[in-house]
């Protein structure tokens, strides 16, 4: 078969010498210039293999003679670009936390840097838009059960909600009244209606407001305005963090409620908590801190 | 196997040994040279030539290289808040700056226009007057000119040439051809060089670039565009027009006998002769004295007698050598002459030939201009119209809204606001069709929201900010608009719809 090779009239080429009924091959060698290319990628190829990590071995692949491994190059760059926010980090390092808004440079990476490490370690709880959900509060809005300036958000950050062994963590607890017999269940639908009645979404009594002013005004104020320094919330709004349903509130005095969130000062560094106070604080409910104001001369000292 | 019956008989899968050598007698012999389908290139040493379209050409060189080395060094005033080149295009800033235009990203339908009209000026241009453009004004063409200007400047005129292209390397023939090689790569680098100016102020650059401070892109694309000058417009030449470029593909597939093309007028040219055979044979012999002017002044290499080709750029220096030739030897000019085939036909038949405006205005021509200029005129009237103010909203959806501890019910937006002069301006932004909504950015307090905010714009540039949008408790989700005007006599306004979300 092979030796049926003849040359091609029209073309000037070569056959390859098969034939299938009646058709027949040319032998068009492939371009030079194409050739070459392929032999010098084969020459590429096992330079390569012997400078870079190539062959694989029983534990591991070869090291390669340059030593290059993508974990030391994830590692440089990340380096790298650590070392691009140095600026930054440092001057965040620095600067007191509720002095940040004066610098609306520093304020604008802090929150962008917030968003990003919020990604990370927060979202789990309070949600990707930070929204949160029962039980976890929504950061958006202007109810703070802690305080919503810097320094309280920070302070929270560090420190935690009701950290087990935390010592500086925020904390307070609310008596489960129906559930420890401090109320009868009567007692508690009683208060209930009048809780609700502080938002008006229920009838005034004079019984519920009686249990309120004896059990829960100590914490939630006489007018029920709630007080920071127990985290005891407003309950004349209309924000409800466990339902604002007489279902809810019943369930809530009877059982009650309390919510946990850790101590992040032991997991991340001061300045990514810096940036997650900044990045909570602008998302529209953030309060002003007021201390600064009443006293900027020992702040400006300080400062120096 | 059914196919036993089709097939050749010749070509039976059972060979015999008289299949070995497979000779048909009636096919020549096999060791004849077989067609090949590689054209060789010839070298082509253009004869230096004078005439009318040659003068044309020196020109149109001029006009086309001075408006390409003199227009980054233009200046145009735009105040101090943009730069005064006459045209830049700033890849940077992401602007395109060309006298009174300025041309943002998102306007780039300008360009894809100016682009369209110059694809269809081009069939403008070809409907009627053939390939004017490959052959007066392409840059391949400009600059091969301007190579092959050197080659004669450098090794004398076309015999000069072939004698020293033949001639084996001598020190003489090393330190001439290093010479010219040098003068190419000279122009190499001004073509690039004069390239990088166009991307960035042409002053500064110069002086970055020659104390070594300009980025490492300017370097690299002088040293590219100086590379392929020398190598397209010094070595490649008409190859360029004859194999790489598509144009002349498009081009022959727009003429038609009606496409002026430079023409050999066969009819008069045949039989070709010299002068003393004609005088002895006037019947047998035509105008064409067969002195190969024609091909000598040819800078792709072409025999135009051979009738239209591919490879004529239509530059019309052989019309000029052919005039001259038959002014020596006596005969009316035009031998080879702009000319459509049609009129060919017509002086063929001893007709008048046709004034030239007939030639040039056909239905075609008028056709194609018609495009281009409503192309040109829509481009002109967008550009008159289009607004330097603009505004787009992005609503948060994550959370859609947020109740407040007064019950009332915020939105929040990213809203993005353009102002497209060179200079700063006020703008006011407002909530329309939303009658109880307030606003406020995050760069003030909700204490100060109101239904209308005024925004200082810098100069040229896009801005965006975050804006809450208040109502009280008891509304529904709506839809409204922001707005914004300009707060200056222009008093340019935008608009974008938006949409207030409320719990259900």
């Amino acid at each position: 078969m092979m030796a049926n090779k003849r040359i091609d009239k029209p073309t000037g080429t070569e056959t390859v010498g098969h034939e299938w009924d009646g058709i027949e091959e040319l032998n068009t060698p492939l371009p030079r210039w194409w050739l070459w290319t392929f032999y010098a990628c084969i020459v590429f190829a096992i330079g390569y293999t012997i400078a870079y990590p190539a062959w694989p071995m029983v534990n591991s692949a070869t090291k390669g003679m340059l030593g290059w491994t993508s974990h030391e190059q994830l590692a440089k760059e990340m380096a790298k670009a650590d070392e691009s926010k140095g600026a930054i980090r440092a001057a965040l390092a620095k600067i007191p936390i509720e002095r940040l808004p004066e610098d609306s440079e520093l304020m604008r990476a802090a929150v962008a840097g917030g968003r990003a490490a919020f990604k990370v370690n927060c979202v789990q709880c309070h949600g990707a838009g930070a929204a949160g959900s029962k039980g976890y509060p929504n950061l958006n809005d202007d109810d703070w059960l802690w305080g919503g300036d810097l320094k309280a958000i920070t302070y929270t950050l560090e420190h935690g909600v009701r950290q087990p062994d935390g010592e500086d963590t925020r904390f307070s607890m609310m008596p489960a009244f129906g559930a420890d017999g401090i109320l009868t269940s009567a007692q508690v639908s009683q208060v209930a209606d009048h809780v609700l009645s502080l938002s008006g979404k229920a009838k005034d009594n004079a019984a519920g407001a009686q249990i309120f002013a004896d059990n829960c005004a100590v914490c939630h104020g006489p007018n029920g305005k709630g007080m920071r320094e127990f985290g005891a919330p407003n309950l004349t709004d209309p924000i409800w963090l466990y339902g604002g349903s007489r279902e809810d509130v019943i369930a809530t005095v009877t059982n009650s409620r309390y919510g946990v969130m850790p101590a992040w000062k032991d997991r991340l560094d001061p300045v990514t908590i810096k940036m997650l106070a900044a990045y909570v604080h602008s998302l529209g409910g953030g309060e002003d801190f007021v201390e600064v104001a009443e006293d900027p001369a020992t702040e400006v000292d300080e400062q120096s | 196997m059914n196919n036993l019956e089709t097939r050749p008989p010749e070509s039976s899968a059972a060979a015999t040994p008289e299949d070995l050598t497979r000779h048909d007698p009636t096919e020549p012999p096999q060791h004849e040279v077989p067609l090949n389908l590689y054209e060789k290139r010839k070298g082509v040493f253009p004869q230096k030539i004078d005439g009318k379209f040659r003068r044309f050409k020196w020109l149109v060189m001029l006009i086309t290289l001075g408006i390409y080395y003199i227009t980054p060094w233009l200046r145009w005033d735009r105040g101090p808040y943009a730069p005064d080149q006459a045209v830049l295009i700033d890849l940077a800033h992401r602007r395109f700056y060309m006298f009174g235009i300025e041309i943002w990203p998102h306007e780039f339908y300008f360009v894809a226009g100016l682009l369209i009209m110059a694809g269809i000026g081009l069939f403008v241009v070809t409907s009627a007057v053939g390939r004017a453009w490959c052959g007066y004004s392409c840059p391949q063409t400009v600059w091969t000119d301007l190579f092959q200007h050197v080659d004669r400047l450098i090794d004398g005129d076309r015999n000069a040439q072939i004698r020293l292209a033949k001639a084996p390397l001598s020190p003489s023939k090393f330190f001439r051809r290093t010479f010219k090689y040098a003068i190419y790569l000279f122009i190499g680098f001004w073509t690039g060089g004069a390239w990088i100016m166009y991307f960035a102020d042409a002053p500064t650059l110069v002086r970055d670039f020659w104390s070594g401070e300009a980025a490492p892109t300017a370097y690299i694309t002088v040293a590219v565009l100086t590379l392929t000058t020398v190598g397209l417009g010094g070595f490649m030449r008409e190859q360029v027009c004859i194999y790489m470029c598509p144009w002349p593909r498009i081009q022959s597939a727009m003429l038609d006998e009606k496409s002026l093309l430079v023409t050999y007028k066969d009819w008069r040219g045949e039989k070709r002769g010299s002068v003393k055979k004609a005088a002895k044979n006037p019947e047998t012999y035509g105008d064409c004295i067969d002195c190969h002017q024609c091909v000598a002044v040819c800078p792709t290499g072409i025999d135009i007698r051979e009738g239209p080709q591919v490879g004529c750029i239509t530059c019309a220096l052989c019309i000029d050598a052919c005039d001259r030739v038959m002014a020596e030897v006596g005969r009316p000019r035009g031998l080879i002459d702009y000319a459509t085939l049609e009129d060919c036909e017509r002086e063929a038949a001893g007709e008048e030939p046709r004034p030239v405006w007939k030639t040039l205005l056909h239905p075609r021509t008028i056709a194609y201009f018609s495009i281009w200029a409503a192309i040109g005129l829509g481009l002109l009237f967008a550009l008159g119209n289009r607004d330097h103010t603009d505004i787009s909203v992005a609503q948060d959806r994550n959370p859609p809204y947020v109740m407040l501890s007064d019950g009332s019910v915020r939105n929040a937006y990213t809203v993005k606001l353009r102002n497209m002069e060179s200079r700063p301006r006020d703008m006011r932004i407002a909530l329309e069709g939303l009658p109880q909504g307030v606003m406020w950015t995050d760069a003030m307090g909700r204490e100060d929201a109101a239904s209308t905010l005024i925004q200082r714009m810098p100069a040229d540039a896009t801005q965006a900010f975050r804006v809450y949008v208040v109502q009280p408790a008891d509304v529904a989700k709506d839809e409204f608009t922001f707005t914004v005007t300009s707060l200056d006599k222009q008093a340019e306004t935008d608009s974008n719809e938006a949409r207030f979300n409320a719990p259900e």
